[in-house]
């Protein structure tokens, strides 16, 4: 079905010549993604991540802001299939902790009572919580016996539930790399293409713009903006902190598509389809909207889908600072910085595995820009 | 060329003028300044500085004063090498970033040079032994390289150094060589130190050049007159180093100038998990005490910095291409 020609020492993957006269330029790209594997786990891994975090709430068998003095720096809890009798069965059963104070190292040890045995169940009541509007409080996994609760992933100084709390930070962690290029699409996307359009005077003061605002280095910039925001308070709230630290990291990423798209668009002020339109009485703005931004549309998904990592690893490292999400919201890097010192990451190093979150949201995301970057690209190999 | 050295450094003087302005603005933008913050405590405290030296402060930075009079202030102390007082601190900027600067820029260009290197030995070993199974390994320990944040790396090593060898690893010295002048043993310990921030900080360039090192020599080993080596007898290592990298390399040095922004970021960012003595931890601490002078002269310096760096990225590129030097620079 699919033929291979051979070009030098090469093969390069051409379209099954019998159809191709009727495959759109857009169906030619999709093919040419489907085909790529990385690209398929990126795409099919977001799908699920963004999936899993949507549900958050119903996944987690404790709610994210729920403290237990029991349980500070607490391990992950101890599951174990074998039973009550002794025997391994299918059921998974978990021990109420007892939590004492270690006279020679003055720290609190966990132990399990394994006399106790405790068995998870599914779909359990739990917590209440919120979500799409729908208030419940069943959880996917949990315990009936509301003193013994599971923590997959350990607790915090505080200790509050980590699994709960990554996937409530997934979504805040997840969505601003969307939200973010959303913004810088629209920034870039208007300045690029008025300035590539009308050239002359509009050109000159966007390119100082856009030199001013790249002699800056990146994080102290974000830093000092971020400082900027005033504190949390009654009429400025964590949320409405967490949409400005999103337009910050887009203030900064928009100059780049803003060139690109300007070379693009200066490109096609002199292709023929401009000049035809243009001389067909066309204005400029149906010129731009409905000829120029159709042709450029790919390279600026492209771009967008090549900066969101960036921005994930900025939202990351500000939180972590101390500079981004603030409480009561939570994200990954604000997660990290409770495993900010060699002390606390020796004694609880599960607090490290927000970070294994961001790498994989990160990878993943990589994944689907080279995937489409290559897919969009007819001449690479 | 020389004219286009000069056409640069003019553009430059007028780029930090404005990068000065825009700094300073956007570090007097959170309202309030460190001199209330600290009257508050201390008269939270009970205690009152001295009123005559709160006036006297006051006039001599125009605390008051309206933005443009304070930035004049800041600005017309330049020529004297006078950035300003640091309120936490209680001493001269100057005073309290040059070391550190100097720290800063020093690991920079370390990293820089670190980056360079493995990414170019790394790229031209990658793209001859192809599909090979180091190749898949550097391949996925370069996709790691690329999304791991800068910080989590240095916690990770932190963690690994210390279980593994036993190492005092934050700062850039150990605590018995502190206080002691610079002899061979403390250099030694210095390097024993600072290979940490560099690893961390060009891990993430290093995977990207390499990547691109790849691609481009990919390209160029296709090119004809590789052929024509090869078929004349020439020797393939002469081959792949004496011609294909040369013009791989090419596009290499066009994008120098992009990684650095990246490098002095990581550097910020690992010196405040490492607790370094560079510009970082200073910086962020500044930010959130509105320490106004000591973080707007640290951000103009930064920039300074990184123009500079871009200027002989740039000044790099027209010695290796003709073309940028000869045609419209």
């Amino acid at each position: 079905m699919a033929e291979t020609a051979q070009v030098q020492s090469q093969e390069i993957w051409v379209e099954p010549i019998s159809k191709v006269g009727q495959y759109s330029q857009w169906k030619l790209m999709r093919m040419r993604f489907a085909r790529n594997k990385l690209a398929m786990i990126g795409s099919i891994g977001l799908l699920v991540l963004y999936i899993i975090v949507a549900l958050a709430p119903f996944l987690a068998p404790t709610d994210y802001m729920r403290q237990n003095q029991d349980y500070v720096y607490g391990p992950p809890s101890k599951l174990t299939f074998r039973g009550p009798d002794g025997k391994l069965g299918l059921r998974l059963y978990t021990h109420p902790v007892v939590t004492q104070l270690n006279p020679q190292t003055y720290r609190w040890d966990f132990k399990p009572d394994t006399t106790k045995f405790e068995p998870v169940v599914l779909f359990a009541k739990g917590d209440p919580y919120t979500l799409f509007g729908i208030k419940s409080n069943i959880h996917l996994f949990g315990t009936r016996n509301s003193d013994v609760r599971i923590y997959l992933l350990g607790a915090d100084s505080l200790g509050r539930d980590m699994l709960a709390r990554i996937l409530m930070g997934g979504r805040i962690s997840m969505t601003v790399g969307l939200l973010g290029v959303a913004l810088t699409i629209v920034f870039g996307t208007v300045f690029g293409t008025a300035s590539g359009y009308y050239g002359g005077f509009i050109d000159d003061m966007m390119q100082r713009l856009v030199e001013l605002i790249q002699a800056f280095p990146t994080v102290p910039l974000w830093a000092a903006l971020s400082a900027a925001l005033p504190n949390i308070s009654e009429e400025f709230t964590a949320l409405d902190r967490y949409f400005l630290i999103t337009l910050i990291l887009s203030l900064v990423n928009w100059t780049g598509l803003a060139r690109q798209l300007r070379a693009k668009v200066m490109a096609y002020n002199r292709a023929d389809f401009t000049m035809a339109a243009l001389a067909a009485g066309a204005s400029d703005a149906r010129v731009i909207f409905v000829h120029m931004m159709p042709n450029a549309a790919s390279h600026i998904i492209v771009v967008a889908a090549l900066s969101i990592p960036g921005m994930i690893l900025g939202e990351t490292s500000l939180s972590f600072l101390g500079l981004g999400i603030l409480p009561p919201l939570v994200s990954w890097g604000a997660l990290l910085r409770d495993a900010q010192n060699l002390q606390t990451v020796m004694t609880a190093p599960w607090l490290m595995i927000p970070g294994i979150a961001v790498v994989i949201a990160v990878l993943l995301f990589s994944f689907l820009g080279d995937g489409l970057r290559d897919a969009v690209d007819p001449y690479s190999i | 060329m020389v004219s286009y050295i000069l056409r640069r450094l003019g553009y430059m003087a007028i780029l930090i003028v404005l990068v000065a302005v825009v700094g300073f603005i956007i570090i007097e933008l959170p309202p309030g300044s460190y001199l209330e913050v600290e009257l508050t405590r201390i008269r939270a405290l009970g205690g009152d500085i001295n009123q005559a030296m709160i006036d006297a402060l006051k006039q001599q930075y125009g605390v008051d004063q309206p933005l443009h009079i304070r930035f004049w202030k800041w600005i017309s102390g330049f020529v004297r090498g006078d950035f300003g007082l640091s309120f936490e601190y209680w001493t001269p900027v100057n005073q309290l970033i040059w070391l550190r600067l100097w720290y800063t820029i020093f690991t920079s260009l370390l990293t820089l040079v670190f980056q360079w290197v493995l990414a170019i030995f790394i790229g031209v070993y990658s793209a001859t032994h192809r599909y090979s199974l180091l190749d898949y390994l550097i391949t996925v320990l370069q996709f790691i390289g690329l999304s791991m944040p800068a910080f989590l790396l240095a916690l990770l090593l932190m963690v690994i150094v210390h279980k593994t060898l036993g190492w005092h690893v934050s700062g850039f010295n150990s605590p018995e060589f502190q206080d002691l002048p610079w002899n061979w043993a403390k250099i030694v310990d210095f390097a024993k130190h600072v290979w940490l921030p560099i690893v961390v900080v060009g891990a993430n360039g290093t995977a990207w050049l390499s990547r691109v090192m790849r691609a481009n020599l990919l390209d160029v080993l296709n090119m004809q007159y590789v052929q024509t080596a090869r078929s004349k007898g020439v020797r393939e290592n002469v081959v792949i180093w004496k011609h294909a990298v040369r013009n791989a390399i090419h596009p290499l040095i066009m994008v120098l100038g992009a990684s650095l922004p990246a490098i002095i970021s990581g550097q910020l960012i690992v010196g405040v998990v490492l607790n370094l003595p560079t510009v970082g931890p200073l910086y962020f601490r500044a930010l959130m005490n509105q320490d106004m002078y000591l973080a707007a002269s640290i951000l103009m310096f930064l920039t300074f910095a990184l123009l500079i760096g871009n200027l002989l990225a740039d000044i790099l590129l027209a010695i290796v291409d003709p073309r940028i030097r000869l045609g419209e620079g």
